[in-house]
């Protein structure tokens, strides 16, 4: 337990230490403070923060980049609502059933994109491709209920029941900042270790990591299998929260552009960029749909939603939490931290 | 660390019917020096490709001891015991130089913290040690060839194949770093083959040279016989059908 928690944290500067620990605390007991509505809000700030973190291995860490991560939250959600409907299955059996899914279909894209060196934008292509198959597919099986989407029975109970997944959004709100601290601790853990440098070798130079012995498939392949499964584990989640699916909102490619947006505002590759970014464009979000409220001009929120992701691009491009680490003195020079 | 006897036998590579590396023979025994020059286009960079694994020879055989490496990938050429550097050099560039070595340490270690200090030790010996804080891509050229010997030296080869990595160098660098090579050899009995253009570097360093043009080798021998070769100097001097 010791020797875990050294490899967590035992690099980490006395004041990011601290940072983390207050950061938690208030986290914790935030609900308790604010309204229902705020809570909804955050807890969606932590989901895209978890599969902003299982995008960012793939492409933070291993440098391939996927705009089809719809696919995994799809087909996570589906499998779970399938299982739980069809079957009386719950989620926590599912979510198993949801991630070997996810992982097999992210194995197929990654065996064809690796294999052939597909690299760069061409993979990307093929990681929409899947997505965009996958949405026309579920578009059309009606066993789940094809493009008239997929609901959930929403019963009235008197207490949350967490081993089903029915209950409030506070329920849901611990749940997701449970899965946010995990995900950050697994990323945190494999970046220290063997795993995370090779990642990062490959992301720098595929030809020059394989030189030095790296077998460059093996390792973009692990990156591919943990990051698919890692996000149907949040289509799950989403889909007990929303209680509906429809493919073309689930599968679409606005949905895979929504949760990379967090992890590249944030910082690409940091472990805190895809909290950090997650947080900051839901509350962007919020103020702007908070502004906008009275002017019944459509499309408004989304024009000044869009020039503020502009602006911190065009002034941090290398994400707000790279900077925001140096201006608190957390990062000790070490660029690559 | 010890080294291992390089064999080429009539290795030859075409792309699209022209012969970049044709016939080329010879052999480098264990923990010797030996270099490869030849003018620009003479399949130098193809015939460290062939070696290393990012080719596979259309004829020929490449033997490293005994095992054959034909039809091996880069990473396990580099798993059989050929570390190499590249021409046009490739630092893992936004991350720190002790993390570049280091990821060459892990090739035979799991623990990162052993790693790391294997390639502390490695960098001091380079002279790298004061900057191995700095991001790859914030150092000058010497700096970054001087990083490719170090990242292929930590993999633990039994052949370090080096090409062209006195390219750039000024002549008081390139005489540090033929002295860390020959105190390297000295000490590790590991055999080095030089690929090269800088003749400084090549005769200071080496026991025997391969001379090669239009991917042929056209001569063998020490340094001193092979700049006594009249196809050499022709090659070099005269007009060579330049």
């Amino acid at each position: 337990m010791a020797a875990i928690l050294d490899r967590l944290f035992g690099d980490v500067p006395r004041r990011a230490l601290a940072g983390l620990g207050v950061l938690a605390l208030i986290l914790l007991v935030a609900p308790f403070f604010v309204s229902q509505f705020v809570v909804t809000v955050m807890l969606l700030a932590f989901y895209f923060a978890y599969v902003g973190q299982a995008w960012n291995i793939m492409m933070g860490f291993a440098g391939q980049l996927s705009l089809g991560h719809s696919l995994y939250i799809g087909l996570g959600a589906y499998a779970a609502a399938a299982l739980y409907m069809k079957a009386g299955i719950g989620p926590w059996a599912g979510v198993f059933v949801s991630i070997a899914l996810a992982m097999a279909v992210g194995g197929i894209i990654g065996y064809l994109g690796f294999r052939f060196a597909i690299t760069g934008v061409y993979f990307a292509l093929l990681t929409i491709a899947f997505a965009e198959f996958f949405r026309i597919l579920f578009d059309h099986i009606d066993w789940l209920g094809a493009s008239a989407g997929y609901y959930l029975k929403v019963e009235n109970r008197q207490e949350n029941d967490p081993f089903n997944l029915r209950g409030s959004p506070l329920m849901f709100y611990y749940i997701m900042l449970a899965l946010v601290a995990l995900a950050f601790g697994l990323c945190r853990w494999l970046l220290t270790g063997r795993l995370g440098h090779y990642w990062l070798a490959i992301r720098e130079d595929p030809e020059a990591a394989q030189a030095t012995g790296i077998n460059i498939f093996r390792y973009k392949m692990i990156a591919v299998l943990l990051s698919s499964g890692m996000t149907a584990l949040g289509g799950v989640f989403i889909a007990f929260y929303n209680n509906n699916l429809y493919p073309e909102q689930i599968f679409s490619m606005g949905r895979s552009i929504e949760l990379l947006l967090g992890p590249i505002i944030g910082g690409l590759g940091t472990l805190f960029g895809p909290i950090l970014g997650s947080a900051l464009l839901v509350v962007v979000g919020e103020i702007m749909t908070d502004l906008t409220e009275g002017t019944h001009l459509a499309g408004l929120k989304q024009i000044f939603y869009g020039l503020v992701v502009l602006l911190i691009v065009l002034f941090l491009p290398g994400g707000v939490w790279p900077w925001l680490a140096r201006l608190c003195g957390f990062d000790r020079d070490r660029g690559d931290k | 660390m010890s080294g291992a006897a390089l064999s080429i036998d009539a290795v030859g590579k075409s792309f699209r019917g022209l012969r970049a590396v044709h016939d080329v023979s010879f052999e480098v025994p264990a923990g010797a020096i030996h270099a490869v020059i030849g003018p620009n286009g003479a399949g130098k960079t193809t015939l460290v490709n062939l070696i290393a694994g990012v080719f596979k020879p259309d004829q020929g055989i490449v033997r490293l001891g005994e095992r054959a490496l034909n039809g091996l990938r880069p990473d396990q050429i580099c798993g059989a015991g050929i570390g190499r550097t590249f021409q046009i050099v490739k630092p893992f560039k936004t991350l720190t130089v002790e993390r570049n070595v280091t990821i060459g340490a892990l090739h035979h270690t799991t623990d990162v913290a052993a790693a790391r200090e294997h390639s502390l030790s490695i960098l001091d010996q380079l002279g790298l040690y004061d900057k191995r804080d700095m991001l790859a891509s914030n150092l000058t050229l010497p700096d970054r060839k001087r990083l490719e010997v170090a990242r292929a030296l930590a993999t633990g080869p039994k052949l370090l194949l080096l090409d062209e990595v006195m390219a750039g160098l000024r002549p008081t660098e390139t005489d540090q770093m033929v002295a860390f090579l020959r105190g390297l050899n000295e000490r590790t009995g590991l055999t080095i083959l030089l690929i090269e253009h800088v003749m400084r570097a090549v005769m200071a360093l080496s026991q025997r040279v391969v001379v090669l043009h239009h991917g042929e080798k056209i001569a063998e021998g020490t340094p001193a016989e092979v700049t006594r070769d009249r196809a050499v100097l022709e090659v070099y001097l005269g007009d060579g059908g330049h």
